[in-house]
């Protein structure tokens, strides 16, 4: 399975998520956000950071680089794109995904391991996953995800909710959520499904020295369900 | 403007240092000179009080690739890798504006780090605050982290570990002091001296803008009532710049065109020009209308002394300069060529196609002024005859939720939850161990890090705290199972000028010296900042010392959480009850006098070695060294990290309970062993001659300390993890 990651300038996550795809049998190419072309992938990754150094808004200069049209065509046309964090961020600012990012609630940048609940699975990313809770991790700074009523009631009757913050029972209450974001709202998709932007970070999560080996679970099973 | 003998005082230039100038040009400088020269011998630059003091520490060692003296040390660690490292201070700034201060800090010692051609790893930093009762202690705390997590976060580098301490003597004069590893292949490390004539010197970063000009000098003065009036000498950071700078300059340093490379850091072009033609015995000449200026009519005084940041200075090979361009327009960084390397040994400046400067480089470095200053010994303080029978009062639950509250104490998650710990997927201990641990990228090695420092000790005592605080470096390395390699020491001290200060920096740095040399442990960079004082009143001495060593195989690593129920704990080292100094003195007690505890070097090795061998031999399963607080102190934060209990045997010592749990007597450990495992650990202790004793053993959800006193693990995290984040929300 091929797949590609996209390296905007403020990057910083890239390789990381090079190192993750290649790790559970992906074969990665990292391409550069001046390219007009996307090379031929299953999956295409837009990876955490500070594109752009976060200026203006997180995300908004980046979804108007260059690449990024190729990448909404290949959205458009059904395949896979992947936004975590800056890159869940370019996902919003590009409009493939509905809502907004603010500032997490407590005005601080947060960086710790949080619980999530997927139970959303009737998709490409989590079908055929055996559990609902994941010990995922996260590391930003505008995660408090945000939109208005109508797109809320939109995005809940498609089902387009794909992760929830939680404890680890699953419950998804207020107090588990740590930056703010509505409905404890964690990750979404776009109406199709083959679009997913998340805050948690799973490619800091495979390798049991790490922070938790729950991201093995997610990549893995995210390599079945393309194969 | 004619420069007279005020306008060199306003420079913060000495009397006598102008007319050393004079005499050195034989003529009276021209302004541009005159802000160069200023520039060049003030404290910060020229290490004019110190660098007699300096050259007394042990820089060499097996390890040893690169020592004081470049951008930052660089030492082996094995395969062809090497570890580039330095701790730097941005005191000054980050009073009188604690985010851009703080920022600009992390982002200047990376940029030492990623100059040598290593890309950063890891950052780590040691801040210290004025009392948490202090007006200004709140808003500089939250300043200075998210400075500090607002550059390194967004530099995709992992802040991995730290020290804070409050403390009134920093009331009027916070420290922030910022450290930074990088990994680079031996054969690829980057130096800073020029070589050859006529090679172009190449301009790339960032443009320089009226930001920073004499921050230098700045730094390297007291502060008063008009401190308000320095913010413009605060540099402002940008570190999504830096972030291309990093990427840009490690895809040329792939090839061969470099030949010298320096980071434009403190007196900014400067300092960086004059630097890499010193070392390499060259002159230089440069055109300053080519810089990249950010704003228009900049004169060459202000081009020269501005410290905008992300930029670097780099001698190339001829024929290079087109290839070098490409590199630096992919990243969108500005790149000029600004001058060229000559034979006339002086640095010559044009603009608008006049000469307005021309010095010769050696009247700027080594004829640069330096002091023998006069100091003051400290006398060891008499011990204190505290009354055992006073003990008796105190209920040890009560004292130890003081204890374990205590600022200095508790647990700091509030502020390392800021910063990003975990980027670029290799942090195997987090922060809050005894040291941060990066696996060294795609192998089975990793590195630690700690940054300590111990300024109530090195107050009483200089000598005997400079030891002290090397050594509490090398048990933190230890206690995470890594073999200590080498140090970079930031030392923060009052006036140079004041015999005191002045002795207090002496002493601290020879008994720093005499530990790094029984320890085998030489410092290899580092930096001093003087003038962390306040019209008359001084911080306590606070050198901050930044230890790394190597684990050759990750999976060997330690941590200090409590792991299996059952399992024995055991105190490596003699308790002897020394409370002088210690916690329990000064803030139950509220007795501020006497000795800090002793040092013996002989013991410290002895005992970290024993304790690395036990590791080594897969025998030791949590550990964690004894440091302010005592025993107690270190036993409490292991059961809350293992959210495990422990039961404590019965006493066997003769000195008061008090006396045992409080003590911080040194060269200590706390280690977790297997049951099964007593007489083989046994063994190995016996035979090398170290003091241990069987402290208790591991127990489900409460420490039972005697039969009076039981706290429950919910009771002990409660007392530690709340006081950060209640005080700053």
């Amino acid at each position: 399975m091929k797949s590609a990651v996209i390296t905007f300038p403020g990057s910083n996550c890239d390789r990381d998520m090079h190192v993750a795809l290649n790790k559970f049998g992906f074969k990665n190419r990292m391409v550069w956000h001046n390219d007009n072309e996307l090379p031929k992938s299953d999956l295409v990754v837009l990876p955490g950071g500070f594109s752009y150094g976060d200026y203006l808004r997180c995300g908004s200069m980046a979804s108007k680089s260059k690449i990024m049209q190729s990448v909404i065509n290949f959205a458009k046309s059904g395949g896979l794109v992947m936004g975590i964090c800056n890159g869940f961020q370019i996902l919003v600012e590009s409009g493939l995904v509905p809502g907004v990012l603010l500032r997490n609630k407590y005005l601080e940048f947060i960086c710790k391991n949080v619980f999530v609940k997927i139970d959303n699975k009737d998709n490409p990313y989590f079908k055929n996953l055996d559990k609902e809770v994941f010990e995922f991790h996260i590391a930003h700074n505008e995660g408090n995800y945000f939109c208005t009523n109508d797109q809320l009631k939109e995005i809940e009757d498609n089902n387009q909710v794909a992760i929830y913050y939680c404890n680890d029972n699953g419950k998804t209450e207020e107090k588990f959520n740590p930056n703010g974001s509505l409905k404890n709202i964690a990750g979404i998709f776009n109406k199709e499904k083959n679009v997913l932007g998340m805050m948690p970070h799973p490619e800091r999560m495979i390798d049991e020295s790490l922070s938790g080996e729950d991201g093995s679970i997610f990549f893995k099973n995210l390599l079945n369900n393309i194969k | 403007m004619e420069v007279n003998e005020q306008i060199a005082l306003d420079h913060g230039l000495k009397k006598e240092e102008y007319k050393k100038i004079c005499d050195l040009l034989k003529r009276i400088p021209n302004l541009t000179e005159l802000g160069i020269f200023s520039a060049m011998w003030n404290e910060h630059c020229s290490y004019k009080s110190s660098r007699l003091h300096l050259k007394k520490l042990p820089t060499s060692g097996k390890k040893v690739i690169q020592g004081p003296g470049e951008n930052a040390g660089v030492i082996d660690i094995e395969d062809g890798d090497a570890i580039v490292f330095k701790i730097e201070s941005h005191n000054h700034p980050s009073f009188i504006e604690p985010y851009q201060g703080a920022a600009t800090g992390v982002g200047g010692i990376m940029r030492d780090v990623f100059t040598m051609g290593a890309r950063p790893i890891a950052n780590l930093n040691s801040i210290h605050f004025g009392s948490s009762q202090h007006k200004k202690t709140k808003n500089l705390l939250r300043g200075v982290v998210h400075g500090i997590g607002g550059y390194g976060n967004c530099m995709g580098v992992p802040t991995i570990a730290g020290q804070t301490s409050f403390d009134s003597s920093y009331n009027g004069n916070i420290l922030v002091n910022a450290m930074t590893l990088g990994l680079v292949k031996k054969n690829k490390i980057f130096y800073s001296k020029a070589a050859g004539l006529n090679k172009p010197v190449i301009y790339v970063g960032s443009k320089t803008g009226r930001d920073g000009i004499h921050g230098a000098s700045m730094a390297s003065a007291s502060f008063d009532e008009k401190i308000e009036e320095k913010k413009p000498t605060v540099q402002v950071g940008d570190p999504f710049t830096e972030k291309l700078l990093l990427e840009a300059c490690l895809e040329l340093m792939a090839g061969d065109s470099i030949i010298a490379i320096q980071d434009m850091g403190a007196a900014g072009l400067t300092s960086s020009s004059i630097e890499m033609a010193s070392k390499g015995n060259l002159g230089i000449e440069l055109n300053l209308n080519k810089v990249p200026c950010r704003e228009s009519k900049m004169t060459p005084y202000e081009i020269m002394l501005s410290e905008s940041q992300e930029r670097m200075l780099i001698v190339l090979e001829n024929g290079k300069e087109d290839l070098a361009k490409k590199i630096f327009d992919k990243w969108d960084l500005n790149f000029a060529v600004i001058g060229k390397t000559t034979n006339t040994k002086n640095i010559e400046l044009y603009y608008d196609e006049k000469q307005v400067a021309s010095i010769p480089i050696n009247t700027l470095v080594e004829n640069s002024p330096m002091y023998d200053r006069k100091w003051k010994k400290t006398k060891l303080p008499k011990k204190n005859l505290i009354k055992k029978e006073e003990f008796k009062k105190f209920k040890i639950k009560e004292v130890l939720n003081k204890i374990l509250s205590n600022p200095n104490i508790c647990s700091k998650e509030w502020i390392w939850q800021q910063y990003d710990h975990t980027v670029m997927g290799d942090t195997i201990q987090k922060p809050g161990g005894d040291s941060g641990v990066v696996r060294v990228h795609g192998t089975d090695k990793a590195v630690a890090a700690t940054v300590d420092s111990s300024a109530i000790y090195c107050w009483a005592h200089p000598l005997t705290g400079g030891k002290q605080v090397v050594c509490e470096s090398w048990r933190n390395l230890i206690s995470v199972g890594a073999t200590p390699i080498a140090i970079t020491n930031c030392l923060n001290f009052g006036s140079p000028e004041k015999e005191e200060n002045m002795g207090e920096f002496v002493e601290c740095v020879q008994g720093i010296g005499e530990a790094c040399e029984y320890l085998k442990f030489p410092v290899v960079s580092g930096n001093v900042s003087f003038y962390n004082q306040t019209k008359e009143i001084g911080i306590k001495p606070t050198p901050s010392i930044g230890g790394v060593g190597l684990i050759k195989d990750y999976k060997q690593m330690i941590t200090m959480d409590f792991k299996e129920i059952d399992n024995l704990v055991l105190i490596i080292g003699k308790t002897e009850g020394h409370l002088d100094q210690s916690l329990f003195a000064r803030n139950i007690l509220n007795e501020k006098n006497g000795p800090p505890p002793e040092i013996n070097l002989f013991n410290e090795k002895n005992n970290g070695e024993t304790v690395l061998q036990l590791i080594k031999d897969n025998l030791v399963r949590s550990a964690h060294d004894v440091s302010i607080g005592g025993i107690i102190t270190a036993v409490s934060k292991m059961c809350i990290k293992g959210n495990k209990g422990i039961e404590f045997n019965k006493p066997k010592y003769f000195m008061s309970e008090i006396e045992y749990l409080f003590s911080e007597d040194q060269g200590r450990y706390v280690i977790e062993i297997d049951s099964k495992n007593l007489k083989k650990v046994e063994n190995i202790l016996n035979k090398n001659s170290v003091h241990f004793d069987e402290l208790g053993k591991i127990i489900d959800k409460n420490m039972i300390i005697n039969q009076k006193t039981k706290v429950t693990i919910d009771e002990l995290k409660s007392y530690n993890t709340n006081w950060l984040s209640n005080y700053m929300n």
